[in-house]
This record gives structure tokens, C-alpha cells and sequence, in this order.
């Protein structure tokens, strides 16, 4: 049956060894790629006409930016399975990624405003795209408050997946809605990071670190996800032998 | 009164309630005329089994089959057949119990409100008909829940608890009510502490934990 | 005899406007609230009335989506606590449809009512009273759109015993275009632009969320009820 695949990732333990398995290799891969994408984007990359040194902050906000949207979109689609097939080991993965997912945020944020000083003299000037992604913020912390609002912890996973869903209908309508109502008020700002043209040299760093985040994710998720497993299945006799086979 | 042979059944239904296994591969059937009466202690599942029952909580495992078809595939139309009373007699405060009944009733059938007043008649509620759910006692709201029951003319009756806070004599009115919906085939499946076992017909369901 | 899904509907309302009707005060409370919030600031900022037209769209909007949240809160929860959400839930029609008339029904007492309101305390913000239809007619949208994402986060924090601050944290964030379409609509009626663009969006907006909120309410319930 081309279905077992699919029952396989439902269930605990396959997915406790899976993750035990393939979790070093993507710490190990995402070392590598963002290792050689940082150096060579902070060190070898050439310096931005306009922005000079500080555009190489972009090397870790664009990423992080992507992966916080990729991440709230891995968390709802893991909810939404959980929800429909009633897969629990959905809900598993969910819990795993709103953290790994936020932390992302608050990268971009950081690294955002960081680079916002010498471009506009203040740390934060509600630039559309930073306002997007602190509503994105604002959206993790919905979901990760609400799954632990519950005593019933089924019933807290399963709120925070429709939540999780109803939020991922709405990120679009909020980054336009968001750069709508900049336009309105500020003029022309500097157009952040907008270079279609951006030379390979600079390009592939950023493409190495992208790629190097999303082993990161997968990565992180592997191990939160085992924490996950490990806490949800507590009273499974399976546990006993996944951990003293090790 | 519909006199089909309506037909509820359970088979190996699971549920957990966190890492609490509350429902354990519970199986029976209740058919038209026969009365279920569920016992267990405090924590047994009794009520978590109604509200299976009822579709509101759906099993883990297993499966609720009415007349031939699983409860899930149209969930609303199986719902239409049952009427519930849970351990809370489920009246707004602020409405009169004749209000109450109108509104409660109304949703599943047309009613006239002197039908709604004979079924009240029948619990012993209908002196208080026109007062507001606040100012009833707990064995009258009960009364007033067991009235609703008797209105909406479903073939499955599902009681929680319906004895408690009645007084002796509103025990037999509503044994008595409860006999003659499943001498006129309709079934029941009762949660209560007394009052059924002593009644040929009935059989019993014991939870243990 | 079954009752239609539109007889339904019509049962539902007429007992939540009774149930408001006799319990006038959880109506009133939070239009006072929208008449407080508004009060605040004049007195925080500035009584004169070119500081006050210039901010008059926020703080309308920001009034209106404060007290439209306390509104909604008990939109499942009193019927959740005394029993007869389950008996509404059982009631053999699809909890859907069930929403859907709450929804309307809470639209029609808490959203119509803080839009009757809306010009006096705009005049009070010295607003030229010939933007008032326009500001009307945005609120009216918006409060709408509102109901909506408020039932998705009173049906998702039902089962909690201090939802209020859950709900706000959940609904909050969805209502953010929300608050930049409207108070842009309103801002534009009070100077005399055409507000026609941002009312569009926000008819769009009211749109699509009354398409898709009564499904998401209606599975959180179900969850929240278990």
C-alpha cells in the first residue's frame, strides 16, 4: 500500500527514531551551510553601494523573516492533518515548531531594527514589513498561550490548531493591509532589501544561510519534536525501549 | 410517538481524557423498547459515555451506530432522534420555564404551547410554568428538563442523573414517565444511582474504573 | 414536524434578543465602555479640536474594537455555563448554522447599537457631522467583521475559566487590517477625500470573513465542547 508511508508518520515511536536519526545530520548540514554563508557574506561579499557594511545584516534577517513565515505555515499545516485525519503526532509537531517559529520572529525583529539604526537613525520606524512580522509575533503568542491555557492538554492542541489555521488565512490579508496603510502615511522610504539585481556574490551567502535556516528548523524541530514525543507518550511502554536501546 | 425499532449501538469505543483511559472498549446495544441502565462510581466514565453517545464527544476508537449507520456520517440528523438531559438542566436563568421549553422545543419541532403545557402538566411542572428558571428549585428546574425531554417526542432518550434533587413523589412521576417511553418503543439509556433496577426490561450497564 | 434551517435561524435570534432584553445591562456595559475609552482621550492629549479631528478615526476604532471584544465575550460562555449550548449544539441542526445566528443575533444588539452611538461621541470629537453616514456605515462593516473573528476566539476560549484576556491576545491580532482599513475609511470621510477605497476593502474584508469565520467558530466549538 503507497499509504503506509503516511500511517508510519502517524505513529510515536517511528517518527521518536526518525527524528533520533536524521536530527544530527541536519544540525551538521545546517553548520556547514550557514558557517560558509556567513563568512562569506560578512567577509567576502562586496559592500553595498548605498548601505555600505550594514546591509550584511541581511544575511541573517532575510532568512530569519522567511523562516518565521515558513515555520507558522509548517505549524498550521501540522494542525490542520492533526485535525482531519485525527493524527495526534500532528499536534506533536505543531507544539514543536510555534517556538522554533517565534524565536525566528524575534530574530528578524531584532536583526531588523538592528540594521533600522544607521538606515533611519531610530530602531524602529514601522517599516511594513517589520510591523508585518510583529503581528506575526502576536500571532505565535496566541497560539502558544492558547495551547497552554487548557487543562485538558488534547483540547489545548487542538484550539491552538485552528487558531494556528485561522492565523495563516489572515498572514496575507495582513501584510497587504499593512503595506497599504504604509503607503499611505510615508512616502517613498528606502525600499528595504528590494534588489533584483543583486550580484552573485552576494547571492549565494544569502541563499547558503536560507537554505542553512531551513536545516536549522528541521533540525530544532527533530529535537523538540523527540521532547514532544517523549512528554505526550509518557505512559507508553514503547518509551522504556526507545531509551534504553540507546 | 414513533414505534420504528429504533436501534442504538456502541462498539469498542475508547476514550481518554488526558492520560486518563476513561472509556475502555465499551460495547452494547439498546433496541426500541428497552431501557439501558448505566451504574458505576464517581469517575467511571458514566457521564463522558452519554455525551458519546450523544455525539458530542467523539471516541478515539470505536464507533456509535444508529439504526445501521455511524453517528458521525450525518451527525445533525442522528441528533434530531435524541433527547438529551444532562447532569445540569440546561434553563436560562432569565427566561420563564414555559419560555425556556418554547425555545428549547421549538428548535427541533413545531410546538404549541399547549403541548408544551401537558408535557409539563405530566412532570409536575406546570405551576411554575410562568416563573422565571432563577427562582426554581433544583428538583423543579429538574422537573422542567424532564418536560422538555418528554416534548421533544425523540425515539432515544439519554438521561443523565435525571433523580436527583427530586423528592419521592417526583421520582415515581418521572419512573413512570421513563416506563412508559420504552413500553411505547422507545429506548432509553439512563445514568442514575436508583429508582430503575427493580423495573423488568432494564438492563444493566456497570462501569468500573 | 422539522423545523427549516431557516426557522432555526429565526428561533435563535428571537431568544437572544429576548435573553438581551431582559438582561439590558451586559448590552450597556460595553457601550459604556466604548463611551469611556473615548472620554480618555481629550483629556490625555489635548480639548483642542484640530488635535481631536486629527485623531478622532483612532481613537473611534480602537474604542469600538476594545468594547466590541468585551461584547463578544460572553457570546458562548453564559450559554456554555448553564447547559444550554449542548442543548442548542443537540438540537439536530448544524452547529454552523447555530453560529451563524448567534453571530448575527449579537451583530444586531452589541454591533447596531455602538453604531447608533458612534456620531455622538464622534461629534464629541468635533467631526464634521457630514461624515457621519460614512463613519456609520464603516462601523457598521466593521463590527460586523468583528462579530465574526470574535466568535472564532469566544468559541476557542469557551472552556476557559479567565478567557477574556486569551481573547483579546487571539483576536487582537486578527483584527489589525481591520483597524487600518476602518480608521483610514473614517479618516478620509472626516476630511472630505473619497472614502470609497478603503470602504471597499473593508466590505471585502467583512465579506470573506463572514464566509469563512462561521466554519472555524463552528470546529472550535466542537473542540471547546468535548
Amino acid at each position: 500500500m503507497k499509504w503506509t508511508w503516511f500511517h508510519k508518520l502517524g505513529s510515536p515511536p517511528y517518527v521518536y527514531r526518525l527524528a533520533r536519526s536524521i536530527g544530527p545530520w541536519l544540525y551538521a548540514l545546517a553548520a556547514l551551510t550557514i558557517g560558509y554563508g556567513v563568512v562569506a557574506g560578512l567577509f567576502f561579499a562586496p559592500a553595498d553601494y548605498q548601505q555600505g557594511d550594514a546591509f550584511r545584516i541581511i544575511y541573517v534577517h532575510a532568512p530569519a523573516a522567511w523562516m518565521s513565515l515558513s515555520a507558522y505555515t509548517t505549524m498550521a499545516l501540522a494542525g490542520a492533518v492533526a485535525l482531519i485525519w485525527r493524527i495526534k503526532i500532528g499536534h506533536a509537531v505543531a507544539a514543536a515548531c510555534a517556538p522554533i517559529g517565534a524565536s525566528f520572529t524575534l530574530a528578524a525583529l531584532i536583526t531588523g531594527s538592528l540594521w533600522g539604526r544607521p538606515m533611519w537613525g531610530t530602531f524602529w520606524a514601522w517599516d511594513p514589513r517589520l510591523t508585518s512580522e510583529l503581528i506575526l509575533m502576536f500571532l505565535y503568542f496566541g497560539v502558544m498561550s492558547l495551547r497552554q491555557a487548557f487543562d485538558d492538554p488534547a483540547r489545548g492542541d487542538r484550539t491552538a490548531a485552528v487558531l494556528a489555521i485561522v492565523g495563516v488565512v489572515n498572514v496575507p490579508i495582513i501584510h497587504y493591509s499593512v503595506q497599504w496603510w504604509n503607503s499611505l502615511h510615508q512616502g517613498a522610504t528606502v525600499a528595504k532589501f528590494a534588489k533584483p539585481s543583486m550580484p552573485g556574490s552576494m547571492l549565494w551567502p544569502l541563499l547558503s544561510v536560507l537554505l542553512g535556516f531551513m536545516l536549522f528548523f528541521g533540525a530544532v524541530l527533530c529535537t523538540r519534536l523527540r521532547a514532544e514525543v517523549l512528554n505526550r507518550e509518557r505512559q507508553s511502554s514503547w518509551i522504556k525501549e526507545a531509551l534504553s536501546s540507546r | 410517538m414513533k414505534t420504528t425499532s429504533t436501534s442504538l449501538s456502541v462498539d469498542g469505543v475508547h476514550v481518554w481524557r488526558g492520560d486518563r483511559h476513561v472509556l475502555r472498549g465499551l460495547s452494547f446495544s439498546v433496541g426500541s423498547g428497552q431501557l439501558l441502565h448505566v451504574v458505576g462510581s464517581n469517575g467511571a466514565g458514566k457521564t463522558t459515555l452519554l455525551r458519546v453517545v450523544c455525539g458530542l464527544i467523539a471516541p478515539e476508537e470505536g464507533q456509535v451506530m444508529w439504526e445501521g449507520s455511524n453517528i458521525r456520517s450525518d451527525r445533525s440528523a442522528y441528533q434530531s432522534n435524541i433527547a438529551f438531559a444532562a447532569h445540569e438542566a440546561a434553563l436560562k436563568a432569565d427566561l420563564t420555564a414555559l419560555e425556556n421549553l418554547r425555545f428549547a422545543v421549538g428548535l427541533r419541532r413545531t410546538v404549541s404551547v399547549d403541548e408544551l403545557m401537558a408535557s409539563m402538566r405530566r412532570t409536575g411542572a406546570e405551576g411554575y410554568a410562568d416563573l422565571p428558571a432563577r427562582a426554581l428549585s433544583a428538583g423543579q428546574k429538574r422537573r422542567v428538563a424532564m418536560a422538555r425531554v418528554l416534548a421533544c417526542d425523540a425515539p432515544l432518550w439519554l438521561l443523565d442523573e435525571p433523580f436527583s434533587n427530586l423528592d419521592s413523589a417526583g421520582v415515581e412521576v418521572i419512573s413512570a414517565l421513563i416506563d412508559e417511553h420504552v413500553r411505547r418503543g422507545g429506548s432509553a439509556v439512563v445514568v442514575a444511582h436508583h429508582g430503575l433496577v427493580r423495573r423488568a426490561g432494564a438492563t444493566q450497564l456497570a462501569l468500573d474504573e | 414536524m422539522n423545523v427549516s434551517t431557516a426557522g432555526a435561524v429565526q428561533i435563535i435570534i428571537r431568544r437572544e434578543l429576548r435573553l438581551s432584553f431582559r438582561r439590558p445591562d451586559q448590552l450597556i456595559q460595553p457601550l459604556m465602555f466604548f463611551l469611556i475609552v473615548t472620554t480618555l482621550f481629550p483629556l490625555a492629549l489635548s480639548p483642542q479640536l484640530s488635535v481631536l479631528r486629527d485623531i478622532a478615526p483612532g481613537v473611534l476604532w480602537v474604542g469600538a474594537l476594545l468594547s466590541s471584544l468585551l461584547a463578544v465575550e460572553g457570546m458562548f460562555r453564559a450559554d456554555a455555563d448553564d447547559g444550554t449550548l449542548e442543548q442548542l449544539v443537540l438540537s439536530g441542526h448544524s452547529l454552523t448554522v447555530i453560529v451563524i445566528a448567534k453571530t448575527c443575533a449579537h451583530w444586531l444588539l452589541s454591533g447596531v447599537a455602538l453604531v447608533l452611538v458612534a456620531p455622538v461621541m464622534a461629534a464629541a470629537l468635533s467631526v464634521p457631522a457630514e461624515s457621519f453616514w460614512l463613519i456609520m456605515a464603516s462601523l457598521a462593516l466593521g463590527t460586523l467583521t468583528l462579530s465574526w473573528l470574535g466568535a472564532i476566539g469566544a468559541a476557542l476560549t469557551v472552556g476557559l475559566k479567565r478567557g477574556s484576556v486569551m481573547l483579546s491576545l487571539i483576536v487582537l491580532p486578527l483584527a489589525m487590517p481591520l483597524l487600518i482599513f476602518g480608521a483610514s475609511a473614517t479618516d478620509r470621510a472626516i476630511h472630505g477625500d473619497s472614502a470609497a477605497g478603503p470602504l471597499y476593502l473593508l466590505g471585502a474584508l467583512c465579506l470573506f470573513t463572514s464566509t469563512l469565520a462561521p466554519f472555524a467558530a463552528s470546529a472550535a466549538l466542537r473542540i471547546t465542547m468535548e
